[in-house]
């Protein structure tokens, strides 16, 4: 046979191409709109980490202050961002100074000269980028985690631009709980409760300086509306937090058969923890989450062994997600919810019946038209046709390319696209047997007349398709991918393939006729 | 042979450019001005919001349903059928409330209403403001940038009065089709964004084969023929290429309008308009402006 090395090549093409899709449930991958699930970008409020570490800082320097005896009147973030400290004189100023400057070589000294008792630290450029970026970096761990151990195949968490996180997740059945999961700050900390403050005072605004008021919030299982708000003065340094965790498990209490969170300590934490029961005994400790006051049990007396629990009326489901958020760790910022898709599996079950109906009809409707109006050639094309198919969920499965709705209506376009390069050799060879050729000399000036236009025209769609991956997102990236992936299959089967098997079977130089 | 076009087929196109140009012109200007003054019915894509898909078990009373979301407070509100009569679409405009805040208060709010109805939540897509900002920028930007790619390659490939040619026509049909969206108030999505790119890949691609013959034709009859006969010769003798593909294409989009179902619509629809409109550009738009841009 002629041709031995085309077919060959055809050949070897197709069966890579059949290799790689098939079993097609399991080799194409479907989108989120496709197969259900959900898209959520975060946004990292990352003021709030450097809010978060001035606060550790100044914590931090009141103590290293005390151990070096260096009086100060006081010692606050403000709101500014800054570091503000007072001195009864200005000697113990430059003594905070020196030791300020050596300690904490990221803190640039921005105080006003007017003022001597007065010093003002900010965080220097550098840093203050870090902590942003770092933020952002831990958030996605932190996420990572939960995901996790929520038990979700295949998600896809990610840093996208300067501090959003990209959360995929497929297949999912309860977006809400998954959002809740994914967004919980999860900071955990113990606030001794102050008694000697009313809660109403509070409220009216006569709040010490160094407290806080939160809320205790019970929500109705049911309906999900507030029930009841408990009021509650905290003292505003927490005695600990949740960094000192190292377990959280879901047990269910004896007493009531309701689930509850216990949680355990690493050896520093249990030291503090039976430190700070000791010296409480009789007072009140809150446990806060996220400014959520849960319980505020009654120390009833010192507590060693590590190990605390937070009971709040919880569903199971509640408790274990809880666990999950705690066992994970704490978000440096809170996220908020920039954006959010979530596609139901039903209504992406419905959309592949649909986009797999209209596929199918659209294809027969141009193979139909073209066979009646090609003929013989016109199964030539049709052959080409199929085989750009299966080339193009071949390369797909290869690539592990994601087959979206906006992707099989790509597909779709290029199959009335594809048959372009055809119908343009088709023509060319029409006008050259008009002109009076031979049948075996119009095949070969068609091919080589319509080739330069062929390449011209599929190149600028490709330009626009490689546009469309480069701007676009889930769904559209689809559409680009399927649709640049068809523009240079379908050049290599209406170029390549046909010509084959023209050369094949009309090659002779006896052929008379040919039905095109 | 079966033959859409007659082979012998000879049209002065380009004797009638008038008259195209002044239905193009009058299309343009009208589009033109429906963008200004009627504006865009922007998907919450690009104004961002919330969308919520729902499925109820028996069709529900709309005016019903309008009236119990009232008291949510949550700003201009869209309550319509999706497609089929129960299954509801809620759409919200951005507000004050976070997005997941809207989307609850939404969702618990259906559950109220639905009463013992089975009820399915199909889709919740929700984009807050300053991401539809974003959106609408890159998407503007990825029509420029497309543009200024084809313009650099037909420059390369032909003369540069060529590409101009090409990239106005691709403004005409762009312009029209966005004319036809603001027109009939059809919803501006990410998906109609892709559309457009595909149009302009589309109608190029159309143009391209014209001129491909145009200057083939040039460099083959040595002088032997003006311009004004080259161009109208051209035009005729890919006409049944043009009509062909168009078809067949139209063929196929039309079946992904038709079958490919509600979420897919806008999509296939710009693609529908975009196909017609494209065909027509370069037939009697892209040639005639070369040649009036070359004379």
């Amino acid at each position: 046979m002629k041709y031995k090395f085309r077919w060959a090549t055809i050949a070897a093409i197709v069966i890579a191409a059949l290799v790689m899709m098939l079993p097609l449930k399991e080799k194409i991958k479907l989108g989120l709109d496709l197969q259900g699930g959900m898209h959520v970008v975060l946004g990292v409020e990352t003021e709030k980490a450097v809010d978060g570490k001035l606060d550790t800082i100044v914590t931090q320097l009141k103590k290293e202050l005390k151990n070096a005896n260096i009086k100060y009147s006081f010692a606050q973030k403000t709101k500014d961002g800054k570091i503000k400290l007072g001195f009864q004189e200005a000697s113990l100023t430059d003594k905070a100074r020196d030791l300020i400057t050596k300690n904490y070589p990221y803190l640039v000294d921005s105080s006003l000269s007017n003022d001597p008792e007065i010093l003002v630290f900010s965080l220097d450029q550098k840093e203050y980028d870090k902590i942003k970026d770092y933020a952002v970096e831990q958030a996605v761990q932190v996420i990572r985690n939960r995901i996790d151990q929520f038990g979700v195949s295949e998600p896809v968490i990610q840093r996208q631009g300067k501090n959003e996180i990209l959360v995929q997740l497929p297949g999912i059945t309860d977006p809400d709980r998954a959002i809740d999961l994914i967004g919980k700050t999860a900071q955990l900390r113990f606030h001794i409760v102050d008694e000697n403050v009313s809660t109403q005072d509070a409220i009216n605004g006569n709040l010490p300086f160094d407290d806080i008021l939160l809320y205790s919030k019970e929500y109705d299982k049911v309906t999900g509306k507030l029930k009841q708000e408990i009021p509650y003065v905290l003292k505003r340094e927490a005695v600990l937090t949740g960094e000192y965790l190292t377990d959280a498990e879901v047990r269910i209490s004896s007493q009531f058969n309701e689930p509850y969170v216990l949680i355990k300590f690493d050896s520093a934490g249990s030291k503090l923890f039976d430190q700070i029961t000791a010296e409480n005994v009789n007072k009140r400790l809150a446990i806060v989450l996220d400014n959520n006051v849960y319980s505020a049990p009654v120390i009833r007396e010192r507590i060693s062994g590590g190990e605390a629990q937070i009971s709040g009326n919880f569903t199971m489901d509640e408790a274990k997600d809880l666990a999950i958020v705690l066992r994970a760790g704490s978000l440096p910022a809170p996220v908020v919810v920039l954006e959010n898709r979530t596609v139901g599996p039903s209504l992406g079950f419905d959309s592949i019946t649909k986009g797999v109906k209209a596929a199918v009809i659209g294809f027969l409707a141009v193979m139909i038209f073209i066979l009646f109006y090609y003929r013989v050639s016109g199964v030539i094309a049709n052959i080409a046709l199929l085989l750009n198919f299966i080339l193009i969920l071949g390369v797909m499965s290869a690539f592990g390319a994601t087959l979206t709705l906006p992707g099989i209506a790509g597909i779709i376009l290029t199959i009335g696209m594809s048959v372009d390069a055809n119908v343009l050799i088709f023509e060319r060879i029409r006008e050259e047997l008009r002109i009076g050729r031979t049948p075996l000399n119009a095949i070969e000036a068609g091919y080589e007349k319509a080739m330069s236009t062929i390449l011209d025209a599929n190149i600028t769609t490709l330009i626009a398709a490689l546009v469309l991956f480069q701007f676009g997102t889930g769904p559209i990236k689809g559409f680009a991918v399927t649709l640049s992936i068809g523009i240079l299959s379908s050049m290599f089967t209406a170029i390549f393939v046909t010509r084959t098997i023209f050369m094949t079977f009309f090659g002779g130089k006896d052929t008379k006729n040919l039905s095109i | 042979m079966v033959e859409l076009i007659k082979s012998n087929v000879n049209i002065d196109f380009l004797g009638k450019s008038k008259l195209f140009f002044v239905i193009s012109g009058a299309l343009v200007i009208l589009s033109l001005f429906l963008i200004f003054t009627k504006g865009f019915n922007y998907g919450i894509d690009f104004a961002g919001g919330t969308v919520v898909q729902v499925k109820f078990e028996s069709t529900p009373d709309l005016d019903k349903l309008r009236n119990s979301f009232k008291d949510l407070n949550l700003g201009e509100m869209v309550i319509q059928t999706f497609g089929e009569p129960n299954d509801i679409l809620i759409r919200v405009e951005k507000t004050s409330a976070g997005l997941k805040e809207t989307a609850d208060a939404i969702q618990t709010k259906i559950k109220e209403v639905s009463g013992n109805q089975k009820i399915v939540i199909e889709r919740v897509e929700q984009v807050g403001p300053q991401v539809g900002g974003q959106l609408k920028k890159k998407a503007i930007m990825a029509i420029i940038y497309s543009l200024i790619g084809i313009l650099i390659y037909v420059s390369l490939r032909f003369e540069f009065i060529f590409s101009v040619g090409a990239v106005l026509a691709l403004f005409h049909d762009v312009i029209i089709t966005l004319g036809i969206f603001s027109l009939l108030g059809k919803e501006i999505t990410l998906p109609i964004v892709a559309a457009l790119l595909t149009i302009v890949g589309y109608s190029l691609n159309d143009t391209i084969v014209v001129f491909d013959r145009i200057r083939e034709k040039i460099k083959n009859s040595a002088g032997k023929l003006t311009i004004y006969e080259v161009i109208n010769k051209s035009i005729n003798e890919t006409l049944s290429r043009t009509i062909l593909t168009s078809g067949t294409t139209l063929l196929a989009v039309l079946a992904l309008y038709l079958f490919g179902g509600e979420v897919i619509n806008g999509f296939s629809f710009a693609l529908l308009i975009g196909i017609v409109v494209g065909t027509y550009s370069s037939i009697g738009v892209a040639s005639a402006l070369v040649y009036k841009i070359k004379k």
